[in-house]
């Protein structure tokens, strides 16, 4: 997956990724599982200076679906941070919270979809919903700043309540599709 | 002087994952990996804080370590075959970088897909699990040179401060028993022996 820094990092005036971190504080997660995104990168900041919450950062996205399987068997909550081309890198793994009646809640930034400059990323990009969808993962969009703390709450809600794999895809166009480099 | 890979003696998966269980004292948690890693823990005696993966190859470090971070109290062991653990190897740097004190992983290397027919891995070349552990900052990574060795490393394991690591060279036998595949009833059963799952409903 590609990992261009900064390329898609959000305004530094949109406040939805302290709303999603105060989503996560009134969820009781305490394990955060991410491969860093630029366009998480403020959540992700948010987590770390926070030490009621684990952040672990991880080799691949395949990790943290086991990461909150055992969270959860050992009694506490977690959430996987991604891009959307890491989705493709866990679906198999979307077995376990399935199999298992778990939660695995995810929160995906979305990449190749809206006026994206790099051609690897739009093939996983379009496909991330669909796949999801087809490893029986509940999937909400947020494409407006205004709808991703609902969305977020609506997923983890989801997750915790009726114990299955979820999804909120923050939409490239709320993240901002920019230029490496400019 | 450290046991190297080539002069570990061979061991009986079996054999060897009855010496774990009963060093098992307090309530430990096992997660058995994939396979016969799993099944041979269920033949060894089921106990409530057993977790048998019956999928999700190469999960079962990852998985032991959410447990681990979640129950810092508590020992957790990873059961995980040579072959798993290829798939997912980058897990032994995760492990390394947050150092859970109460986690240990035994790699079970018998060097082949024992369940699909006894395939060589693609680390026939000589890959040493254990070098690539201590590579990864897993200092204290050690093979067990015979089954009094292995005791000593779990016990080890059971007293000091980890994260652990211990390979075990295994002969070619094959599994003792078959775990039951019923992945809520696993599931269901483990939280309730880790005390994370409670009902005011008996059984």
């Amino acid at each position: 997956m590609q990992r261009d820094t900064l390329e898609s990092a959000p305004d530094a005036a949109a406040d939805w990724p302290d709303q999603i971190y105060d989503l996560l504080k009134q969820h009781g997660i305490r394990q955060v599982a991410l491969v860093p995104d630029a366009g998480h990168a403020r959540l992700i900041r948010r987590c770390l200076a926070d030490n009621d919450m684990q952040v672990v950062t991880l080799t691949t996205e395949e990790e943290g679906i086991a990461m909150l399987f055992g969270a959860w068997l050992g009694g506490e909550k977690g959430v996987l941070l991604m891009q959307s081309s890491g989705v493709g890198n866990c679906i198999n793994m979307l077995s376990v919270p399935i199999a298992h009646r778990t939660p695995c809640p995810m929160i995906v930034t979305m990449r190749g979809e809206f006026g994206e400059f790099n051609p690897f990323q739009v093939p996983m990009g379009n496909a991330t919903g669909a796949v999801l969808e087809a490893m029986g993962t509940l999937v909400k969009r947020a494409d407006t700043p205004a709808d991703i703390a609902p969305t977020v709450d609506a997923t983890l809600r989801l997750a915790f309540n009726t114990f299955r794999p979820t999804a909120t895809l923050i939409g490239q166009r709320v993240i901002g599709a920019k230029t490496f480099g400019k | 002087m450290a046991t190297t890979a080539h002069n570990a003696k061979r061991l009986h998966r079996f054999d060897a994952t009855k010496r774990l269980v009963a060093r098992l004292q307090r309530e430990e948690a096992v997660i058995g990996g994939i396979g016969h890693s799993n099944f041979d823990l269920w033949a060894a005696g089921h106990r409530p804080q057993n977790f048998y993966m019956l999928g999700s190859m190469g999960l079962a470090v990852p998985i032991a370590l959410g447990v681990a971070l979640a129950q810092p109290q508590r020992r957790v062991f990873a059961l995980e075959g040579d072959g798993s653990l290829l798939m997912q190897l980058g897990c032994l740097a995760t492990v390394a970088t947050l150092r859970p004190a109460n986690l240990a992983i035994l790699v079970m290397d018998n060097g082949t897909y024992q369940i699909t027919g006894g395939q060589a891995t693609p680390a026939a070349g000589g890959a040493d699990y254990v070098a690539i552990a201590r590579g990864c900052g897993i200092a204290g990574a050690a093979w067990a040179a015979d089954e009094a060795d292995l005791e000593r490393l779990i016990d080890n394991a059971l007293a000091t401060d980890g994260p652990h690591l211990i390979g075990l060279k295994l002969d070619d036998q094959g599994p003792a028993a078959q775990t039951e595949r019923d992945p809520p009833q696993i599931r269901d059963r483990f939280m309730r022996g880790l005390g994370t799952k409670t009902s005011k409903l008996p059984g």
